[in-house]
């Protein structure tokens, strides 16, 4: 019964993808692309990906690690260091003698090797690092992050990397089916991942790392294939980025940056994929579309530019500090929850549960 | 000798900043050494100490724009705990540390939002900000300040945390959360008077450290902010004088790696420096050693 069920339910998911898919289509068909629509979800898509690769570190491996900027970074430099076509070389490294690099390889393969190289530098960075606990794992996955912008912006490299020039003219897609199929990719990859015996070990580090290990679990070993499939997604969505901003350059790539996606991460809920998803998509929708009205400077006497950002952080310091649980705390989105709370009455049934349990919870204080 | 000679600007440079990264750095040691939290907004409250300065130095004379300033800044450092730490005490480590980040995401928003992004021009304090000559090499008098104010109030501190009853309230909660707590001692005041201290040194550190540079961005605090923590885990998170040496280091390593033609690198080797520390002496230099019980 519950296999049939199972069986069921994911037709449904499916469905639900296609039919999201086909949404997608059609919105591009009728809404003109210049429409903030579009930068909204393509933003959205990317973003979904690096947090939620962000999130298998923080929230299911509790790995507090803060150099996804510096993995993007690396990301986003392979594939645009290796799809600029030859002929536009000499214009985009003007000081450099059209670089080092002579070819160009098809965008899939670049894509696929921007995240194999974050990949790289991930293993070797985690060596050291993922000896180092919480707050000092942090600190020094940032340091890193930092060293890695430092040395892709040394003009030394500059035949390479392009110095602290922008790097531009490399192969870019304008359709948001792409970055919702590639984003929508590697994520189903990281469910899987998380939902394998591996992503069980994961969590077991997490709750306990001591318990964990008595239990057989390798903590190295572990620990160094979260931060390096994290890093791998991160370094891929870098990439997307790059795609999607048409220039690069390394003095994007910043700690505020990771501040970013982290909170993003907080939003949506530690340990929760989808709330990641949902986190992102909001954090864009509010940062470039829904508060810009915060912006035009008016009638009304606060506003002018950077309001919005204003508005923006004190939101989330309130999430931050009243709902630590963020949006969906650690639980997901799923098509059989979401059968579960219609049968029960929907959102009215929800209200009148947590109400029961409320009143539950104040009898017994009472009792005490 | 010729290398100290040829060097001889830098070195000088790398003291003075050495000496505001300490003052930074004491902010960061001491809320580490008793919350076990990493302030990420330590080093944006310094840039916003260099913003009131701005702008009250337009409406102000000096003599009370520098008082007012310092007030302000401890106002906010003092806020800071309340409203975004104070609430998260019994939370895990990891939502405090995000609390902090949130707060400089905030601060740095704030200020984005009242310079409208531009830099905005430090107003220059006389006698400080005059150029002297010290062995051939011409600076601002605020170079040969630093170091000495800088000692002054550590020494001021030293026997502050020593000989006084706060101090006494301090290391006996850096030492032991909960039994202090059962002891009697304030928790919160004691927390409330680190955190005005801190934030009181990151003012004067900010009046010395933008006299220095033509003006304050709101990311300008950042960079610094995070130097000084390394400073301080180098020195051995908690202890002061390890904090103050960790900052003269940096500062003098990151200004003869600008002499030699590697400004690129100055800040990578900061964090360089900080791995290297973290994978052989995870404690720092004069840090007390932890032991994990299960």
């Amino acid at each position: 019964m519950t296999k049939l069920n199972d069986k069921k339910n994911s037709i449904i998911a499916l469905a639900l993808v296609a039919g999201m898919f086909v949404l997608l289509l059609v919105l591009e068909a009728v809404v003109p692309h210049t429409s903030i629509v579009f930068t909204v979800l393509k933003k959205g898509a990317i973003y979904s990906l690096v947090a939620v690769s962000m999130n298998l570190l923080n929230g299911f491996t509790g790995l507090f690690s803060l150099g996804q900027a510096g993995f993007m970074l690396i990301g986003a430099y392979t594939y645009a260091i290796f799809t600029i076509p030859v002929a536009d070389r000499l214009s985009v490294y003007q000081y450099y003698d059209g670089g080092l690099i002579q070819f160009a390889l098809p965008s899939i393969i670049a894509l696929l090797l921007a995240g194999i190289m974050a990949a790289i530098f991930a293993f070797l960075i985690g060596l050291p690092v993922l000896r180092l606990k919480s707050d000092y794992l942090a600190i020094a996955t940032l340091g890193f992050a930092e060293i890695i912008r430092a040395i892709f912006q040394w003009d030394k490299l500059g035949v390479i990397t392009n110095g602290s020039n922008v790097l531009r003219k490399y192969t870019c897609y304008n359709s948001t089916l792409f970055y919702f199929a590639v984003a929508g990719i590697c994520i189903a990859i990281i469910v899987l991942l998380i939902n394998s015996s591996y992503g069980r070990a994961f969590k077991a580090i997490r709750d306990n790392e001591i318990a964990a290990e008595a239990m057989g679990i390798s903590l190295f070993k572990h620990k160094q294939m979260a931060f390096v499939i994290s890093s791998f997604f991160a370094g891929i969505g870098g990439a997307l980025l790059a795609m999607f901003q048409y220039t690069i350059q390394a003095s994007q790539f910043k700690t505020a940056l990771t501040y970013e996606l982290l909170l993003i991460v907080v939003i949506g809920g530690i340990g929760s994929i989808t709330g990641s998803c949902l986190g992102s998509f909001l954090f864009i929708a509010c940062s470039e579309w829904w508060l810009r009205f915060l912006d035009v400077e008016g009638a009304i006497p606060l506003l002018r530019p950077g309001f919005r950002k204003v508005v923006f952080s004190i939101i989330i310091m309130v999430i931050v500090l009243f709902y630590s649980q963020g949006i969906m705390g650690t639980r997901e989105f799923s098509v059989s929850g979401m059968i579960n709370f219609f049968k029960t009455g929907g959102p009215i049934g929800w209200i009148k549960r947590k109400r029961a349990a409320k009143s539950k919870k104040a009898e017994v204080t009472v009792n005490e | 000798m010729d290398f100290i000679q040829a060097n001889l600007p830098y070195i000088l440079a790398g003291i003075s900043v050495g000496g505001q990264y300490a003052l930074i750095a004491i902010g960061y040691t001491m809320v580490y050494g008793i919350l076990r939290l990493i302030n990420f907004a330590h080093g944006d409250v310094f840039m916003a100490a260099g913003l009131i300065m701005v702008y009250a130095s337009t409406v102000l004379p000096l003599y009370l724009a520098i008082p007012l300033v310092i007030i302000v800044t401890v106002l906010i450092g003092f806020t800071i705990e309340r409203v975004a730490y104070k609430p998260l005490r019994n939370a895990p480590r990891m939502s405090i540390m995000i609390s902090a980040i949130g707060v400089s995401y905030l601060i740095q928003n704030l200020a984005l939002y009242i310079t409208g992004g531009l830099s905005k021009q430090y107003p220059s304090i006389p006698w400080i900000s005059d150029s002297v000559t010290i062995f051939g090499a011409t600076t601002k008098m605020v170079t040969v300040i630093t170091p000495v104010l800088t000692m002054v109030l550590i020494v001021a501190l030293v026997l502050l945390i020593k000989h006084t009853k706060i101090g006494m309230a301090m290391r006996a909660v850096s030492r032991d959360f909960e039994t202090s707590q059962l002891m009697g001692v304030k928790i919160n005041s004691v927390i409330s008077a680190t955190f005005i201290i801190g934030s009181f040194l990151a003012a004067v550190g900010s009046l010395l450290y933008f006299s220095n540079y033509t003006g304050v961005t709101p990311t300008a605090g950042s960079m610094p902010g995070l130097k000084a923590f390394v400073a301080a885990v180098f020195g051995g998170i908690g202890s002061i004088p390890g904090a103050v040496i960790g900052a003269f280091i940096i500062g003098i390593c990151e200004n003869i790696i600008k002499g030699l033609g590697w400004t690129t690198f100055s800040d990578a080797f900061t964090f360089a420096l900080l791995i290297i520390i973290l994978m052989t002496k995870p404690t720092g230099l004069f840090g007390e050693k932890a032991t994990d019980k299960v």
